[in-house]
């Protein structure tokens, strides 16, 4: 494949991509204000379109005609920088999600990804690391008290429990023996004991799974770990003094953060593409996809289930329990998982 | 001959070091916080041209993403404002930038030429994390178990630095 076939397909893949994630948190949206409406047993957004579908078009459409405040006194250059950079990070991650084997399109064999390195997952913690940048400095430089407040605890919050989330992928790490998210996936392939499916959830990874998820909720400032944004505590935390487009932008992160920990949720623990693939030839290639969509599905549904149900932490509550319990408890999984793989 | 990866290692590199001159020139002490991410970040680059994945990667997880971001959230909780202008002097800066110039050259080329290490082509090392590790628990182990050794004195520091003054009775 020479480079300029090799760079239009890399574009095709990354306007597809960049359509189905927008579009994917858009609905995103819809969904949690269905299903958090039905949880509070009232209806949800029903007017818009059928089911309300079209809300996320009526949401959009506001939200850009909406008048773009520049408040006094704000410190420019990182007030319009950090929601950009909050973007930027939270899109930039699926870049090297894999949904599926190989294609094979009008004579031209591609992996579903777009791009395959061999340090993937290190790629998604880093991007993710970096995403606490337009947090901090979104609340720094909008010049108030409950922006900073909220700015300094989302940072602390997220940075503490980075570290739970890091060390309780390493588990999964060690049994599949490399970083790159297609061999993660491909240790999963097959059945232990005939039918239940060797996915990572079931070989041992179970704890680890627990402790991602408790971290990846804290890392994307949802509840029940989301007092940095509460209304009856800081107004909206960081994100107060932004209007408009820049406001959407912290939403639109904030989602698609969501759909990137459950996208690599799906890959590490529950076997990525994995499922029963039959039939013709054009539906074995579009099967995997179909139940990686499913899979994600039901986390962005579990994510949703746990906001309309749980109530918040309290601030000292929640670092007390990413130092002094998802630490340890992410350690003694590391431990345990690297003892059962060397015996 | 200018190679692609001869174009990227000096672009890089003319970023890193344009940052680390911000962080010295800007005045706001945010501003040269965020340099300094900066230039963590073309190092980080540097490393992925010199074929270490793992360690550019590393750098970004851990320098970029997490002990900058605890440098800005001391700034923002300590509230530090624009550094004050001083009388600064005209005579430091007239003698001083050029003669540091030609030091760090005469440093540089000293170093270069007399250092007996050979030098080594990029990408001629293994990189992938497997060999690191081997290296780091096989070869390594004991500076390895000494500089966690070392942070954790480091950790144990700050935690009696930052207790609070302990309640006397009566």
């Amino acid at each position: 494949m020479g480079i300029g076939l090799f760079i239009f397909i890399s574009l095709i893949k990354i306007v597809i991509g960049l359509a189905v994630l927008l579009t994917g948190v858009a609905y995103s949206v819809w969904l949690e204000r269905k299903v958090v409406g039905h949880i509070q047993n009232r209806w949800g957004p029903t007017r818009v379109g059928p089911f309300g579908l079209l809300q996320p078009l009526a949401d959009g459409a506001k939200l850009l005609f909406k008048e773009d405040l520049l408040p006094p006194n704000v410190y420019k250059p990182l007030y319009i920088a950090a929601p950009m950079i909050a973007i930027i990070c939270a899109v930039a991650s699926i870049s090297v999600i894999p949904i599926g084997n190989s294609v094979t399109v009008f004579g031209v064999t591609t992996p579903l990804q777009i791009t395959d390195v061999n340090i993937s997952l290190l790629i998604i913690l880093g991007i993710t690391s970096l995403g606490v940048y337009g947090v901090a400095l979104s609340g720094w430089s909008s010049n108030s008290k409950y922006s900073l407040l909220g700015g300094l605890r989302a940072s602390a919050q997220m940075v503490s429990y980075e570290i739970a989330l890091g060390l309780s992928l390493v588990g999964v790490l060690i049994m599949a023996g490399s970083f790159s998210l297609r061999d993660i996936v491909d240790a999963q392939a097959g059945h232990c004991w005939g039918f239940i499916p060797r996915w990572n959830i079931f070989t041992g990874q179970f704890v680890a799974f627990f402790i991602y998820l408790t971290a990846a909720y804290a890392e994307t400032n949802r509840i029940p770990f989301d007092l940095p944004e509460a209304e009856t505590e800081l107004v909206a935390g960081y994100h107060t003094e932004y209007s408009a487009m820049k406001f959407a932008m912290f939403f639109m992160a904030e989602y698609a953060n969501m759909i990137t920990v459950s996208c690599v949720a799906t890959l590490l623990f529950l076997g990525g593409w994995h499922g029963p693939v039959f039939g013709p030839p054009i539906l074995q290639a579009f099967l995997p996809v179909f139940w990686f969509v499913a899979k994600v599905f039901v986390f962005m549904l579990i994510y949703i289930w746990v906001r309309g149900t749980l109530p918040r932490f309290r601030y000292d509550q929640l670092m007390a329990f990413g130092w002094k319990v998802l630490l340890p408890l992410a350690i003694v999984n590391l431990i345990a998982t690297a003892l059962a793989v060397a015996w | 001959m200018l190679s692609v990866h001869f174009a990227l290692f000096l672009i890089f590199a003319l970023v890193c070091v344009a940052g680390a001159v911000n962080l010295l020139v800007q005045r706001h002490p945010i501003n040269s916080a965020l340099s300094l991410v900066v230039v963590m970040g073309s190092l980080a680059v540097e490393y992925l041209l010199l074929g270490a994945e793992f360690v550019a990667a590393v750098q970004v997880i851990v320098y970029a993403g997490a002990i900058m971001v605890l440098f800005v959230f001391v700034i923002m909780l300590l509230n530090a404002g624009e550094e004050e202008r001083t009388q600064g002097s005209r005579v430091a800066l007239l003698l001083g930038i050029p003669g540091m110039l030609v030091g760090s050259i005469l440093i540089a080329w000293v170093v270069l030429n007399h250092s007996g290490t050979g030098s080594v082509e990029a990408g001629a090392l293994p990189g992938p994390p497997k060999t690191l590790g081997w290296l780091l628990f096989h070869d390594f182990l004991l500076p390895f178990e000494v500089t966690s050794i070392l942070v954790l004195i480091a950790i144990m520091g700050a935690v009696v630095l930052a207790a609070r003054p302990e309640k006397r009775e009566g």
